[in-house]
């Protein structure tokens, strides 16, 4: 802003060529998610009218109202959820507390579609919990079913609250206690005071949890297939599959896809130009002490949503993979291991940058094409796996055999230098998790004052020692969290890992995929098992560095 | 004359030297939709029998068909190996298998469960059949898979989901033998006598009978071989359908050579040596599943449910009518 305003010549020219760095640097990121979008895109080069006529005519409107029911239902649980607990951890005491502000991170680790497996292999009719009431109690159906809408919206909830829980925890940890106590001051009620002080200050973190696990929901495949239920998603895999039309499913997929866009530019319209900066630092003691029943009340909450969202599916997980002998664990284990962390991590680090690149260029050169070029570069997560998968598999083969020619016409070995190594798949990740890392990324960049930043420069900090010494410090907690998010959903990540690894190179995920597509989840349960512990890492390295109080 | 001289030479010892490495080390690549468990025995096997490497890799048909269509000319697949004829079919119409001419194979593998053109072959038969509760059901009540849309059987019914494969297939083979119309009526009762939403697995349907949340069900026999193996004492039974008609719905797990193969005729000996005694012997001691290769016994579980008659209508027809049987089930209701 003050640089626009600068009145010499010579000024405007600097900065007209540090704008311009930053319009090529945004579109530069932007260009890797643009390209598989719009070989999607392409699907509506070919038309298939009768593959419409029949969506049309049967399942459409049932898997609109589907989608948008969960949608709506998940969306709601997961801010209740994720937003309630955090303030309870963050801002309130009760018995069990402290433990409960880390445990409750947990439920991050387990993918969602192995949740699901499990709370119906447990719950269904002909599940041991069930079979034993009627071993005890008669015949008869003695709980709902889980195969229900209600069932897929709680395994939903307790798979995708974290993200919000975790978002929005670090918001209230760092917006301090004055907010709270200013509130209180003017006679607002503790809860009173959560609702119009704490939360208006912490609602771009929840927004950008809530967004991450609706994308999450949009996207989903693995979840809502184990229930069969059927959303848009699963209309996008049946039109390819069994009507084996790909345009009609690619056409499907970037309808999905314009909704989001949609869905995010209204909010992006309702928040509006209204922007919070916290006044405070981490707090101190000031906590809300919640006495007697409401405390036990509180711990009581923290506990339902562990035992079901982790506990109990690991405790199920633990008996299968024993139940199956540990013959399966053999040196290749260690192996897959060692492939799943190393690519989270270093897919977490790329990605974080980028993020934390597009969101320094946003602030510096509010361009509308580097705006553009963010919302553009955020998009690849609401995409079903799969279709994103396909649409970068054409796209990267589509560079290797470019580069073969060049290399054939320089006489150097190009073949498959994307598609043979990691780096295809380095891509994907950051094609679809640049979204994850995006939401903390901007919600710290949010945080940061404007004024500070500031009175920085009228030290004479500029350039790279403005983000050493400013930004970084400030943004590290947000950047750890983003670099969690996606190291976990990496290691979780299914359909870019089958499609796109390089030869003999497995990972947990894929040993999961190959038992669960012959129905074995039994057999599933060892590497699910080994894939949580995987995803637990970096979340207690987390739960470790949010422990040491920030200076 | 000397200077183009030395080079020919060399070019004819390093042709040699190819010639020689590919005869001593060989190497395959195979795009496989098949578990690693159920498919890696016979690799291994190959490769301790001729020194020829194989390499693979696993995903969805879907994925890797899109990937060998991607790929072209530049694909490093000799093979692909998949599950279900619709599968097959559905990457021979996307043009990158290519036709195979082998009087092995032909001798090999039955006229049903072959490509006509010899694009793709059937290695192991898959047969989908009705597994019932003893308890609350006797054989001489069962007859057809179209029998169970009878109102007899109202709430009594479990089915999996339309969106697999194999229901599509057997939907398929419906059609080409009842026609479409006559086939509707069916899948329309089966909805009406569903006791149950259908389930995602077969393990989930024959476990719904076994506890008595239905009596009857439609499923491939090795998950129920799978099953009765780590349980003997499962309250579930299986019946070969439609053995006084058309007789029981088969399907495949095949492989195909690909169009663009870069090592094509080792490619088909291997493809032979699959259809072969050996192979044959392998994969029926796998995964309860039936060898293709007539005179090949089967495993001792399959062996105990007796004789069966097969369903004898091509598979590529199954292929050819997938769509059509997807879209039929779409209009009945059956999720």
């Amino acid at each position: 802003m003050n640089a626009l305003a600068l009145p010499a010549p010579a000024g405007a020219d600097a900065a007209s060529s540090h704008g311009r760095r930053w319009t090529l640097l945004a579109v530069a990121l932007a260009v890797p998610v643009a390209l598989p979008l719009l070989v999607i895109a392409g699907g509506w080069l070919q038309h298939d009218p009768a593959t419409w006529a029949h969506l049309l005519d049967t399942v459409l409107a049932e898997l609109l109202l589907n989608t948008a029911f969960l949608l709506l239902s998940v969306g709601t649980a997961v801010t209740v959820l994720g937003a309630g607990l955090a303030w309870l951890s963050a801002a309130c005491e009760f018995p069990g507390r402290r433990h409960f502000d880390w445990l409750l991170m947990l439920p991050l680790a387990l993918p969602a579609y192995v949740l699901a497996f499990v709370a119906i292999d447990l719950l269904d009719f002909a599940g041991p919990v069930q079979s034993t009431l009627r071993a005890w109690f008669g015949p008869g159906r003695w709980l709902p079913p889980i195969r229900s809408r209600g069932g897929i919206v709680l395994v939903m909830s307790l798979a995708l609250y974290p993200y919000v829980y975790l978002l929005a925890r670090s918001a209230f940890l760092a917006q301090g206690a004055r907010a709270l106590e200013a509130a209180r001051s003017l006679g607002c009620g503790p809860w009173r005071a959560f609702l119009r002080a704490a939360v208006p200050v912490a609602r771009p973190a929840i927004i950008a949890g809530t967004t991450l696990a609706l994308m999450e929901t949009l996207a989903d495949f693995g979840t809502v297939a184990v229930f069969n239920f059927d959303t848009f998603t699963t209309a996008i895999y049946k039109t390819w599959f069994g009507l084996f039309s790909l345009p009609a499913a690619t056409q499907l997929a970037s309808l999905l896809l314009l909704s989001v866009v949609l869905a995010l530019g209204a909010e992006r319209a309702l928040r509006g130009r209204a922007r919070y900066a916290a006044a405070g630092r981490a707090q101190g003691g000031e906590r809300i002490v919640l006495r007697g029943v409401r405390g036990w009340l509180a711990s009581g909450l923290c506990s339902g949503v562990l035992a079901l969202g982790f506990v109990l599916p690991l405790s199920r997980l633990l008996y299968w993979a024993l139940e199956r002998g540990l013959a399966d664990l053999d040196a290749r284990y260690l192996e897959r291991l060692l492939n799943t962390l190393g690519l989270g991590a270093l897919a977490a680090l790329l990605t974080v940058g980028a993020a934390l690149l597009l969101a320094l260029a946003v602030r510096r050169q509010p361009s509308l094409t580097v705006r553009l070029a963010v919302r553009l570069a955020t998009l690849g997560y609401a995409l079903p796996g799969s279709v994103l998968a396909v649409g970068l598999m054409i796209t990267l083969t589509w560079v290797d055999r470019r580069l073969g020619e060049l290399g054939d016409w320089l006489g150097l070995p190009l073949d498959a230098v994307l598609r043979g190594s990691v780096w295809a798949l380095l891509i994907a990740y950051g094609v679809r998790f640049t979204a994850a890392a995006w939401g903390p990324v901007d919600a710290a960049c949010e945080r940061v004052r404007p004024s500070l930043i500031e009175a920085a420069r009228g030290l004479g900090v500029h350039g790279s020692g403005l983000l050493r010494r400013v930004y970084l410090p400030l943004l590290r907690p947000g950047l750890l969290a983003a670099a969690l998010l996606v190291l976990v959903d990496v290691v979780k990540e299914m359909p870019a890992t089958l499609l796109l690894r390089p030869f003999g190179f497995d990972t947990l995920a894929i040993r999961i995929y190959e038992m669960t597509a012959e129905g074995d989840w039994a057999g599933a349960a060892l590497p699910a098992l080994t894939l949580v512990l995987a995803g637990l890492l970096p979340v207690i390295l987390l739960v470790c560095r949010s422990a040491a109080s920030p200076h | 004359m000397h200077p183009f001289r030395t080079p020919s030479a060399l070019a004819a010892t390093l042709l040699a030297l190819g010639l020689l490495q590919t005869a001593t080390a060989a190497e395959l690549v195979v795009y496989s939709s098949r578990n690693e468990q159920l498919i890696k025995p016979a690799f291994d096997a190959y490769t301790a029998k001729t020194g020829t490497t194989i390499r693979f890799v696993s995903d969805k048909e879907g994925a890797l068909i899109e990937r060998l269509k991607a790929e072209g000319d530049k694909t490093p697949a000799d093979l692909l190996i998949t599950v279900d004829a619709g599968n097959l079919w559905q990457a021979t119409s996307e043009g990158v298998l290519a036709k195979i001419d082998s009087p092995a194979l032909t001798a090999n593998v039955p006229a049903h469960l072959r490509d006509p053109d010899g694009r793709w072959y059937g290695l192991t038969i898959r047969a989908r059949t009705i597994v019932y509760n003893p308890q609350t059901v006797k054989p001489a009540q069962l007859s057809s898979y179209e029998d169970l849309a009878d109102p007899k059987w109202k709430g009594k019914l479990c089915l999996r989901t339309s969106k697999k494969v194999y229901n599509q297939s057997l939907v398929a083979t419906m059609i080409a033998r009842l026609g479409a119309e006559k086939t509707e009526q069916v899948v329309k009762g089966w909805v009406a006598n569903l006791a149950t939403d259908p389930f995602s697995s077969d393990n989930q349907a024959i476990e719904a009978v076994a506890a008595g949340q239905c009596d009857v069900t439609i499923v491939n026999t090795y998950y129920f071989a799978n099953l009765k193996t780590k349980n003997p004492a499962l309250s579930a039974e299986l019946f070969w359908a439609n053995q006084g008609s058309s007789g029981v719905h088969v399907n495949v797990s095949g492989a195909g050579i690909t169009r663009h193969a870069p090592h094509r005729a080792e490619a088909q000996r291997f493809l032979e040596w699959l259809s072969g005694d050996e192979a044959q012997t392998l994969f029926a001691n796998l995964n309860f599943e039936f060898p293709t290769k007539a005179g090949i016994a089967a495993a001792a579980l399959p062996l105990s449910w007796g004789p069966f008659k097969q369903d004898d209508v091509n598979l590529a027809e199954a292929g050819r009518l997938q769509a059509e049987a997807v879209k039929l089930m779409d209009r009945a209701g059956y999720r």
